[in-house]
């Protein structure tokens, strides 16, 4: 296994030109480094650039309209839009009633047509009014609840999402979300439902101890990989199977996390001093979660892009040996990055407890957001604010898929195709501008391409 | 924690070569760790009576007989033992000399020993259940710890183990159950586990994606086609989509009649021999044929094998879809192999688990092969435990074969090295 955020490919050469440039270039760092770096490197030497002197510039629609096909927001919206296609013939070919018109196709083809545009139809305006806006309400405040659900949903997988993105970024993969969010949930809940403090005080102790939770078990694995090189990726997996059995047991030994007087593995519902308040008034889900994974979103940018504890992060992410060389202490980093990581994930875990699920946990408490989450920080391409964007989008899939499948009888798992398909397609933007015919960014426009011959051939 | 001493060796020719010396403290404390742990069990939490261990079934032609071992004196003669151990392997590292294979395996050995005994005070052990279950769990880890071996030493990282698997048993449920014919159900497995592997092998070499963005998305995508099929198509149609039929165990004449070792090794499904079979291969064409020399090659230095005419990206291609075929076969445990329906995500982690054994086993088939036994005793050690009344809480024996595999990879294993371009696309210049 490679350190996943290691600079591959082309990027070296695209570093050469100014390592300062390149660590601020915040796709640089990102595990789609590749893409990435060849892009940057297309607008350095594109149209226009210095590298074609003979070359009569392009006019400025020419050039407009190419940064416009061949930008990263048209491919991030195709590989959406080719997604949802997927997702669409998915669903068809599984609706009953096309299968049934299906039979007689050749005979009455408009019965299978419109049985396939009724059930992706039917399926899709499910899934927005799941989760944006329901037209079919009548005030605007009951309409709008399904955008609130969706950020509710989103605020876990933002929080996780930082913590997956802020490993890859130091050159390490946390896997072990679930377990971190396991043991975060558990310190949260048991400060929670066990301890009795004012209002506010509460709350703030039982997050604080839930991200010491999360950070100390994510830890674990950042000081074997600094002390004894232990690989991450095996040690976060194997602490996620320890977190969930460790806390399976708590949850069914009495006088530990279990309620009193059950004999369910399940623990009692949070004090009302703890749990986070709803931002909205109590109609909606939405609560005080979603502001804090908004404060740790630019937290974690400010950590990454303004600190000299980020410009240390970065730089062992791109290249341990040359940031040992620089007088790095690489070992160190690899907690404190693990550290941060656990914390954030641990976020996740806490948003869970006193949040979304106050009435009490069991062990199916991280409901796979620690998986999610490595998801969203690929989808956002190891960015702050692009993890906070595509934690949003997949808490609209998410939120979405629920009212479709109670509403249109779809599975929920379409969406998992959906979200994998998406982040597959925008990590991939070749096969995507193949689909769509689009104008490849690194092939030069046709009178500048003579020119960079030229100047190869003098070099 | 590791110190380096120099040592000059004087060759009879009387040149005179510096060597290196490397020892390390790992070893030492992960032994002293276990062994206060023994000295624990047996200072607070005696157990007295005999432990039985039994090593045939009444049925079996040769007996042997079963072995009585008083719980409380042998936890303490193996106590004493283990710090005999871990002081002799301080004397050796003080020496600067390292600790040797044999002296980490039989500390192994004696711990489980001590442990078993301990934990089976009062009650009889059935050993052949226990290993002959081990060896049916660790199948599945067995096949996706071949085919992380394979794609890794190829050069490229393979995450979508765990898709892989699913996919294979998804396929071989669906088209077993159709056809009524187990072995269809296995080459479709086959086909399926290529499959997955040709998208990830597609992703990675042509488009140079990262692989393990493409792994770990390849997973999620597996895991919703799979789980929405089964919801959407398997569900309503049980009956006829998703009622496999199984392999039937196997005897091999002769030596399924050998004490012991025929029980748990050749009396299995098909699937099993076939496992036997595969980690043959894999470990034979790695290292000694043609084949092995160019996988190896590209994935260590592919400038090199381009250089001498071996084309770098078809070789991961094709290499990385074989190794999805093989981990589709090993998919087949779930369903064809025991006979059960497919379920929602039924594979649990086994991919995971599997990656795990991969750098466990240090990129090597043999001892990935073993590091896979390992995980599958300890979580068959569990099921056995459970029925004869464990002394320990469930949840702490599921946990152990993890809590070993952290100790094992931070203490006795290390820094495991990869192959030189593993996850590294080659670009061709």
């Amino acid at each position: 296994m490679s350190d996943p955020t290691e600079p591959r490919g082309e990027a070296p050469r695209a570093h050469d030109l100014d390592p300062d440039v390149a660590l601020e270039e915040p796709g640089a760092a990102s595990p789609a480094t590749g893409t990435a770096t060849v892009d940057a490197r297309a607008t350095a030497t594109g149209p226009g650039g210095p590298t074609e002197p003979d070359a009569p510039p392009p006019s400025r629609w020419h050039t407009m309209l190419r940064q416009i096909a061949t930008g990263n927001a048209l491919i991030s919206v195709l590989s959406v839009i080719l997604a949802l296609i997927v997702g669409a013939i998915m669903i068809a070919f599984t609706d009953e009633r096309v299968q049934e018109t299906s039979a007689y196709f050749f005979a009455r083809p408009s019965d299978m047509l419109g049985a396939i545009w009724d059930s992706v139809s039917g399926a899709y305006a499910a899934l927005f009014q799941g989760s944006i806006y329901n037209f079919r309400r009548d005030t605007f405040l009951a309409g709008i609840r399904p955008l609130t659900e969706t950020l509710t949903f989103a605020t876990p997988l933002i929080a996780g999402g930082l913590g997956v993105a802020l490993a890859f970024r130091v050159g390490m993969f946390n896997i072990g979300g679930r377990g971190q969010m396991l043991i975060a949930a558990s310190v949260a809940g048991w400060i929670g439902f066990g301890f009795d403090l004012p209002w506010g005080l509460h709350m703030l102790v039982a997050l604080i101890g839930g991200m010491v939770g999360g950070a100390i078990w994510a830890g674990i694995a950042g000081v074997l990989k600094a002390r004894t090189g232990a690989h991450e990726v095996i040690v976060t997996i194997m602490l996620n199977y320890v977190a969930f059995y460790l806390v399976s047991w708590m949850l069914r030994t009495p006088g530990l996390l279990q309620a009193p007087g059950s004999s369910n593995p399940k623990t009692p519902g949070m004090k009302d001093t703890a749990i986070f308040p709803a931002l909205l008034g109590p109609q909606f889900n939405l609560h005080l979660g979603f502001l804090l994974a908004l404060a740790a979103t630019f937290l974690v940018w400010w950590i990454l892009n303004r600190s000299s504890l980020g410009f240390k992060f970065r730089a062992v992410g791109i290249n341990p040996n040359a940031a040992r060389v620089a007088g790095i202490n690489v070992k160190s980093m690899y907690v404190y990055a693990m550290l941060i990581s656990g914390a954030l994930l641990g976020l996740a875990g806490v948003n869970q407890v006193l949040g979304t699920v106050t009435t009490g946990f069991t062990a199916g408490i991280d409901a796979g957001i620690g998986f999610d989450a490595i998801t969203v920080a690929l989808l956002g391409r190891s960015t702050p604010w692009g993890t906070f964007a595509a934690g949003i989008l997949f808490g609209a899939f998410k939120a979405g898929g629920f009212s479709m499948q109670a509403a249109e009888g779809v599975p929920i798992e379409i969406v998992l195709v959906v979200q994998s398909l998406i982040v597959l397609f925008i990590a991939a933007p070749p096969l995507v501008r193949t689909i769509f015919r689009l104008p490849d960014p690194n092939a030069k426009p046709k009178r500048a391409r003579k020119a960079a011959k030229k100047e190869v051939a003098a070099k | 924690m590791t110190r380096t001493a120099e040592h000059h060796d004087v060759s009879p020719q009387a040149v005179t070569l510096d060597t290196t010396v490397v020892t390390s403290w790992k070893a030492p404390i992960a032994f002293a760790i276990f062994t206060v742990v023994a000295l624990a069990l047996a200072v607070f939490a005696p157990r007295s009576g005999d432990t039985t261990y039994r090593w045939s079934r009444e049925t079996d032609a040769i007996q042997v007989p079963d072995l009585v071992v008083p719980a409380e004196q042998a936890l303490w003669a193996v106590v004493a033992l283990l710090a005999v151990a871990t002081v002799y392997s301080v004397l050796l590292v003080r020496s600067k000399r390292r600790v040797p294979l044999w002296l980490i395996v039989v500390f192994a050995i004696l711990f489980m020993f001590g442990f078993l005994t301990w934990a089976g005070a009062g009650s009889s052990l059935p050993m052949i259940g226990l290993l002959f279950g081990s060896l049916s769990l660790a199948v599945p880890l067995i096949f996706g710890s071949l085919a992380g071996v394979i794609g890794e030493r190829a050069g490229v990282v393979n995450i979508a183990i765990e898709g892989q698997l699913l996919a294979g048993a998804f396929t071989a449920a669906v088209v077993a159950s159709v056809t009524g014919q187990p072995w269809l159900g296995l080459v479709a497995a086959m086909v399926a586990g290529m499959l997955v592997g040709m998208v990830l092998a597609a992703f990675a070499i042509k488009y140079f994606v990262d692989q393990i963005i493409v792994g770990v998305v390849l997973n999620v995508l597996v895991t919703g086609l799979t789980s929405f099929f089964f919801s959407q198509v398997l569900a309503p149609n049980a009956a006829t989509l998703n009622t496999p039929p199984r392999f039937d165990r196997l005897p091999i004449p002769l030596l399924s009649d050998i004490p012991i070792i025929g029980p748990v090794f050749f009396r299995q499904t098909v699937i099993v021999y076939l496992m036997y079979i595969a980690v043959a291969l894999v470990f034979f064409g790695l290292f000694y044929t043609r084949w092995g020399l160019r996988v190896r090659a590209v994935g260590e230095h592919p400038q090199a094998a381009d250089t001498v005419g071996i084309n770098v990206n078809r070789t991961r291609f094709w290499n990385v879809a074989l190794a999805g075929a093989i981990a589709g076969l090993g998919g087949t445990f779930f369903t064809i192999g025991s006979g059960i329906a497919f379920n929602k995500e039924m594979t649990a982690g086994a991919g995971f688990i599997a990656l795990a054994a991969v750098i466990f086993g240090q990129w090597d088939p043999i001892k990935a092969t073993l590091a896979a036994l390992l995980f599958g005793f300890a979580s068959n050690l569990q099921n056995t435990l459970s029925v004869i009344g464990s002394p320990v809480p469930s949840e702490f024996m599921l946990m152990l074969p993890y809590v070993v595999t952290i100790f094992a990879v931070a203490g006795l294993v290390g820094r495991s090295r990869p192959p030189a371009a593993d996850g590294k696309p080659y670009i061709k210049s």
